[in-house]
């Protein structure tokens, strides 16, 4: 397989926030994660994408340390997470956060939204006084376009897009430096896609966090990150950035992936980038 | 004039409890001709599967349906399970967008198979197995002997969907619904279910409806495009034509919300401001007037009905021209 070329974004001549080298994970000794190597910039959107099974997900997980790699090293802010203490690793957690595809099986049933986001404030900010974290919450639901009254609700009350609002509330609470999206948008309608990723890039613009955006629609994809990863048979097959690896894909595996795009007719695609 | 394959008229399906009534579709009228292949689309909640369960019979006990929904002239709504049962399955067929939880998970696939053939045609089970590994053949379905002694599990979500395509096409149907049948597909599997749909339509005629939310999925294969909104039908056109010149401003701010692969790229994303309304909203309006950006006064007292030719109908007091 073609070694992986290297492209940073130019704007970014800072140390990496993320070091990622020769990161391996193993399911029954089989590799699902072979040999993975990349930076990742603060404020910085970089797309992993790759069909189901490629191992995507998996190095998000390893990253953020939910699954246990079995090499490799994973430097935070110049810490390496897989050796650090379980104690040093918790303080690591607030700067580390992940929101999924299912928004509403992400959220506990039971408990309000308003707990729900305010947990984490419990448990990184505990100095906090019950009115300054419900300020808080009320604070961060104004900031995903959710309305402060909702925090007494339950989750069943609200719908996909919704959901995910208050997922991205709960993720972002803290501020976090690393946020992964693992398919955040994929399970929504077309309509509610743009509003939820256009709310992720306007959170990353006032706190400077860093994104990891696992998805399979290069369409989305190729409209927000600086660069993209393909990922195939738990390899890293090509990175490069986002004008250049939609331009001009070197990989054979991400040239047949851009070709399975189903593709809109030419007109309508032109009035579109018309009116836009 | 053809008798169309599937008539809908006037269907409204309702579903009532003490406090509220919900009504998930709302007068919908369509007729799909034998050999089209019609694309439905509108976002989650537009009824757009709602409709075609009811032309399966296979809608929740509670719900309460009026209209007509003929098949091939005959009446479904209101037929008896047996009478249902004698086109169901075989001349009209409907795949789903989860095709796990659409096989039974303790038959082996070839089991599963043969038994549409045996109850539907009366073959032998030695028969059929044998028709069913070549219809696995025929979906593209690598080493189809192994295939029809595996379980489900042991299959790929997109091989699944290659058995679920395969059983619906046993008793070659005149009509097969296929409702999101690549939504939780790769791109690449995706693309090769689509290819396996338009050979077996231009092989066998077979009309075709697709359910999808994506526009792009249905712009490569559908002749007709129905958009579907807050459980009614909004507009129906030809594929060219909606996609290039939309005429319901619901269609156009939907389709300008496609993340385009060609083009200049955005910083932020278009958006279609709002959400659809809740389902239980009594609506004397236009249903998507409060989203809409060429609403005027009239639209917020009175509902446009779907007005127009049988070819391009459109339900909008200032549609675009």
């Amino acid at each position: 397989m073609m070694p992986p070329t290297v492209v940073k974004p130019p704007a970014v001549m800072n140390a990496p926030l993320l070091q990622v080298r020769g990161l391996q994970v193993e399911f029954d000794r089989q590799p699902a994660v072979r040999d993975v190597s990349f930076d990742l910039f603060a404020a910085e959107t970089v797309a992993l994408v790759g069909e189901s099974g490629a191992g995507k997900s998996t190095v998000a997980r390893a990253v953020l340390r939910l699954v246990q790699p079995a090499r490799g090293s994973v430097e935070f802010s110049g810490l390496d997470l897989l050796k650090a203490p379980p104690a040093v690793m918790r303080a690591q957690r607030r700067d580390l956060q992940i929101i999924f595809q299912d928004p509403l099986a992400s959220l506990n049933p039971r408990m309000t939204i308003g707990d729900a986001i305010a947990e984490p404030l419990v448990i990184f900010e505990p100095e906090l006084t019950a009115v300054e974290r419900r300020q808080k919450v009320a604070g961060i639901l104004q900031r995903v376009g959710l309305s402060a009254d909702m925090a007494s609700r339950y989750p069943h009350e609200f719908s996909g897009g919704q959901c995910q609002r208050i997922g991205i509330a709960r993720a972002t609470v803290l501020r976090p430096k690393l946020l992964v999206c693992d398919e955040a948008v994929s399970s929504l309608d077309v309509s509610i896609q743009g509003q939820i990723i256009n709310l992720l890039l306007d959170l990353q613009q006032d706190m400077g966090m860093a994104m990891l955006f696992i998805s399979h629609n290069l369409a989305v994809v190729r409209h927000i990150s600086h660069r993209v990863m393909v990922m195939y048979r738990g390899e890293l097959v090509e990175v490069a950035s986002c004008e250049a690896l939609f331009t001009a894909p070197v990989h054979p595996y991400t040239r047949a992936l851009l070709a399975a795009v189903p593709r809109m007719p030419p007109i309508a695609a032109a009035s579109f980038a018309g009116d836009a | 004039m053809v008798v169309p394959i599937l008539n809908v008229d006037e269907l409204s399906i309702r579903y009532a409890d003490r406090s509220r009534a919900l009504e998930a579709v709302a007068g919908a009228s369509l007729r799909i001709a034998p050999q089209e292949c019609v694309g439905v689309v509108g976002e989650s909640g537009s009824g757009k599967s709602q409709l075609f369960l009811a032309a399966m019979g296979l809608l929740a006990g509670h719900a309460r349906v009026t209209g007509s929904i003929r098949f091939a002239g005959d009446e479904l709504l209101g037929a008896k399970a047996a009478a249902l049962n004698r086109v169901r399955g075989s001349k009209l067929s409907m795949i789903f967008q989860d095709p796990m939880t659409s096989l039974t998970p303790h038959l082996r696939i070839g089991t599963q198979l043969a038994e549409v053939l045996v109850c539907h045609l009366g073959v032998s089970w030695t028969e059929a197995r044998s028709a069913a590994g070549r219809m696995l053949e025929r979906v593209q379905l690598t080493d189809p002997k192994r295939r029809l002694n595996q379980y489900p599990h042991e299959l790929s979500g997109g091989m699944r969907q290659r058995v679920m395509l395969a059983m619906s096409l046993l008793c070659r149907p005149d009509l097969l619904i296929a409702d999101e049948p690549t939504t939780a597909l790769d791109v690449t599997v995706q693309a090769q279910i689509l290819e396996v749909l338009r050979a077996v339509r231009s092989e066998t005629g077979m009309a075709l409806v697709l359910i999808s939310h994506d526009f792009a999925v249905i712009a490569g294969l559908a002749d007709r495009i129905l958009v579907m909104y807050a459980g009614r039908i909004v507009e129906n056109a030809a594929a060219d034509e909606l996609l290039r010149r939309p005429r319901h401003p619901y269609s156009a701010e939907l389709l300008k919300c496609v993340p385009s692969l060609s083009g200049p790229r955005l910083a932020r994303l278009p958006t279609l401001a709002g959400q659809p309304p809740q389902p239980g909203e009594a609506l004397q309006a236009c249903p998507f007037a409060p989203r809409c950006p060429r609403a005027a006064d009239r639209c917020r007292l009175e509902r446009p009905a779907l007005a127009g030719s049988s070819m391009s109908q459109v339900a909008c007091h200032f549609p675009l021209s």
